[in-house]
């Protein structure tokens, strides 16, 4: 072209490295902790008798490490060699790189000594406390601002569709982010939850299917449109596909999460509203599967040679397995089995070993190469990883599908005396045991197939020359000169702030179609005269319940079904949970649910059952918590925590704070008095007094009939 | 509040908004010109450096 100029510039490989190998080492310690979650399900000595080990702390380990940690990074390592090489301009600013990477490898460190510790907010996917969540956003704003500062940058004018899924996440991730985190801090590390009860359960699963979805999702779609291409040197097979289908996903995705609440005291119109999104969800999904397989239409005998394409298209369509079973899990009478056991972990696993992870492997094993100006150390290796992976895929998910089903139907069936046929709960947790042992063997293999991984990508590195900046060169944009009958789109999508601000509206819609009205109609919550707050002493259990996990094990919503009611007692009610802060209706029950517990067994039961589960229940899984007999609790930080319940609105008498460690000392005693005349020897401050006494205030305010105070 | 006053409108003006945009994106992705298409579908296998040389050892 005359005239024009053509700039230099570099692309930053350096960056891409330390995201790859910060993906592969914390990659490695997410898929450990998981295999060690796992043994604790089938072997309870694994919880290695101290508290930060046990499953209920470790669990969120697990899940921030693989979620934030492996699959963050992997993110970032593939948004920042391909970002700038599709629109032809380095990424805006190095310092921000650097301290995006950095920023984001503090979080999880402080993850990884936070959450062992105890310091949670027990909100999945959100445990990480108030100080944590302001640096997640300033690490958030700085990656956007590096992006949006490339796109003002960039030479190429048009924004290839990858970089919209990409921008979508972005934006998205930030809103989800601040409206769930919102909590007023008690102290450095303790926050309450803006919300309650059923508000609190909404926005967490508005927060958390979204977090799925632009997080372990749109990214990946992007990395999927720019890799794939990539490795299989052809373009995506339709790009008019791969319009419709980032605008109807952004939009769908938001409305999904009820379906995470079916069956529960969540509204009915907010479950409607969930099961129908989720149904609809199938179409854009598969549009994305339909798009990456058929791209490799032509080229399926470089599958049979290329480990890059094999994990990529195990990859795609393990996206399309899962996208299918997420709606059918949101139909109501399949949800009605499934919701609580180990259908969703298996659900989880195929989305998360087989599209995120193998598409993590695929994207690093193509990456090495090409940043080493070098060939792969080893193809058989490399094949060998994938069979391994799938193996474990398959071990992981096949076992959970089979103790799902097992542990749902002995949970639902009746005897012809019309009698529950397993009245115990832990009849339906032996038969499944030797379940828990294969799918700690598939995540084992998986992990193995990951260590192999690491070998490879280090000989490859070692063989070949890294090239830390990527020299290229482009002409300058020029500034566009419209001419006539040009459509709007693409006036709208040469400007990346106006497709920003868009997408924005997009995810927007269903958050504020489903939150405003949970938020702000009272019927949707109907008030129980009866409810009550907590008393200081249970407000001190319900803490440390939430500390030690609990709820990673045990429910507290009883759903209406006659199995459950004859089980658990009566259905649990909206109005019940309007001082829960946070909500703790549980996603899994490992263990029975506990909204009912109280009253049902004495105080030295709990005791009992807590220093070492299986006195009183022989065959179960749950760790033992000896130390809380002994440790005891600090009740200095309860002024502080009433003063903070009621700016929440929360219904303590005024100067109540005062007057809060006096009725705790009191409530403590008579549980002291309990548990001496059954021989149990314990002083008031002690951690299992707390406990004890929340366990046994739990479903009880519906029984009273008169309402009294705390 | 006990219920959000005429709260039919929204429904409605929602539907509205979501059939326009996407009947709106049905139709551009139809009239589209194909080189446009086809310029984007190539912009990933386009990105290479123009000054690097074949690298690889086969």
């Amino acid at each position: 072209m005359p005239g024009t100029t053509l700039e230099q510039f570099n692309y930053d490989n350096k960056i891409v490295k330390y995201f790859g190998v910060a993906t592969i080492a914390w990659g490695l310690v997410g898929m450990l902790v998981g295999v060690i979650a796992a043994t604790q399900l089938f072997l309870p000595e694994a919880n290695l008798g101290n508290p930060y080990t046990t499953f209920g702390r470790i669990r969120p380990l697990h899940t921030n490490a693989v979620i934030f940690a492996f699959v963050g990074n992997a993110i970032f390592a593939g948004i920042y060699y391909s970002m700038p090489r599709l629109l032809k301009a380095p990424m805006w600013n190095k310092a921000l790189s650097w301290f995006h990477f950095w920023g984001w490898q503090l979080i999880i460190l402080l993850a990884a000594i936070t959450l062992p510790l105890g310091l949670t907010t027990s909100k999945e996917y959100a445990e990480l406390e108030w100080p944590i969540d302001i640096l997640i956003a300033v690490v958030w704003v700085a990656f956007g601002a590096n992006m949006i500062g490339t796109l003002i940058k960039r030479r190429e004018k048009h924004m290839y569709v990858a970089i919209w899924f990409y921008l979508a996440s972005f934006v998205t991730v930030a809103v989800l982010h601040i409206f769930n985190s919102l909590a007023l801090p008690v102290s450095f590390f303790k926050s309450y939850s803006a919300y309650a009860g059923v508000q609190d359960a909404l926005v967490q699963w508005w927060y958390g299917h979204n977090a799925v979805a632009f997080f372990l999702t749109t990214p990946f779609l992007g990395l999927m449109y720019y890799y794939l291409p990539k490795a299989a040197n052809r373009p995506v097979y339709s790009y008019k596909l791969s319009i419709i289908h980032f605008w109807s996903l952004i939009f769908l995705y938001i409305w999904a999460g009820p379906h995470h609440l079916l069956y529960t005291a969540l509204p009915e119109w907010a479950q409607v509203l969930g099961v129908v999104f989720s149904v609809m969800l199938i179409a854009p999904s598969w549009g994305g599967m339909v798009n990456g397989l058929l791209t490799l239409r032509g080229a399926w005998d470089k599958v049979r040679v290329d480990p890059v394409l094999k994990f990529m298209v195990v990859a795609v369509t393990a996206y399309g397995m899962a996208t299918f079973e997420g709606p059918m899990l949101s139909l109501k009478n399949v949800n009605a089995i499934a919701h609580y056991t180990d259908w969703i972990v298996a659900h989880v696993h195929i989305g998360g070993l087989g599209w995120n992870g193998f598409f993590t492997f695929a994207m690093l094993y193509w990456l090495w190469p090409k940043m080493w100006k070098t060939n792969l150390y080893s193809t058989k290796l490399a094949t060998t990883h994938f069979w391994m992976g799938t193996i474990g895929i398959i071990f992981y998910a096949l076992p959970m599908y089979v103790a799902a089903l097992t542990q749902s139907l002995m949970w639902k069936e009746f005897s012809e005396a019309g009698r529950l046929a397993y009245p115990n709960f832990l009849e339906t947790v032996i038969q499944i045991v030797p379940m828990y042992m294969l799918r700690a063997f598939g995540g084992l293999l998986y992990l193995s197939g990951a260590i192999i991984m690491v070998y490879n990508m280090v000989k490859t590195a070692k063989q070949g020359k890294f090239v830390a900046e990527e020299a290229d060169e482009a002409p300058a944009l020029k500034p566009h000169v419209a001419h006539e009958g040009e459509f709007w789109h693409r006036a709208w999508e040469r400007k990346p702030i106006f497709f920003t601000i868009l997408a924005t509206v997009a995810i927007l819609i269903g958050g504020i179609v489903e939150i405003i009205p949970t938020i702000l109609v009272k019927s949707n919550v109907p008030t129980i005269s009866s409810v009550q707050p907590y008393t200081p002493l249970e407000l001190q259990g319900r803490d440390l319940y939430i500390s030690h996990g609990c709820v990673g094990c045990h429910s507290q919503m009883i759903r209406p079904f006659r199995s459950e009611t004859e089980r658990y007692g009566e259905y649990s009610k909206a109005g019940e949970f309007v001082y829960d802060r946070p909500f703790l209706w549980g996603s899994k029950r490992t263990g029975p649910d506990l909204h009912r517990v109280g009253g049902k067994y004495p105080d030295s039961w709990h005791y009992f059952h807590m220093v070492d589960p299986r006195t009183m229940s022989p065959g179960s899984l749950m760790p033992p918590y000896p130390w809380m007999s002994t440790n005891i609790m600090d009740h200095s930080d309860l002024p502080a925590k009433i003063r903070t319940l009621q700016k929440l609105g929360v219904p303590y008498p005024e100067g109540y704070d005062s007057q809060a460690n006096a009725d705790l000392m009191v409530q403590a005693e008579q549980i002291v008095a309990n548990l001496k005349a059954s021989g149990v020897e314990v002083i008031p401050e002690s951690e299992i007094v707390a406990m004890i006494a929340y366990l046994q205030r739990l479903g009880t305010d519906i029984k009273k009939t008169t309402a009294s105070n705390p | 509040m006990s219920s959000i006053e005429n709260i039919e409108i929204y429904p409605i003006i929602s539907l509205l908004i979501f059939v326009i945009f996407f009947i709106g994106m049905f139709i551009w992705v139809i009239k589209v010109d194909k080189k446009y298409i086809d310029h984007m579908k190539e912009m990933p296998l386009n990105d290479e450096p123009q000054k690097s040389s074949g690298y690889e050892k086969v």
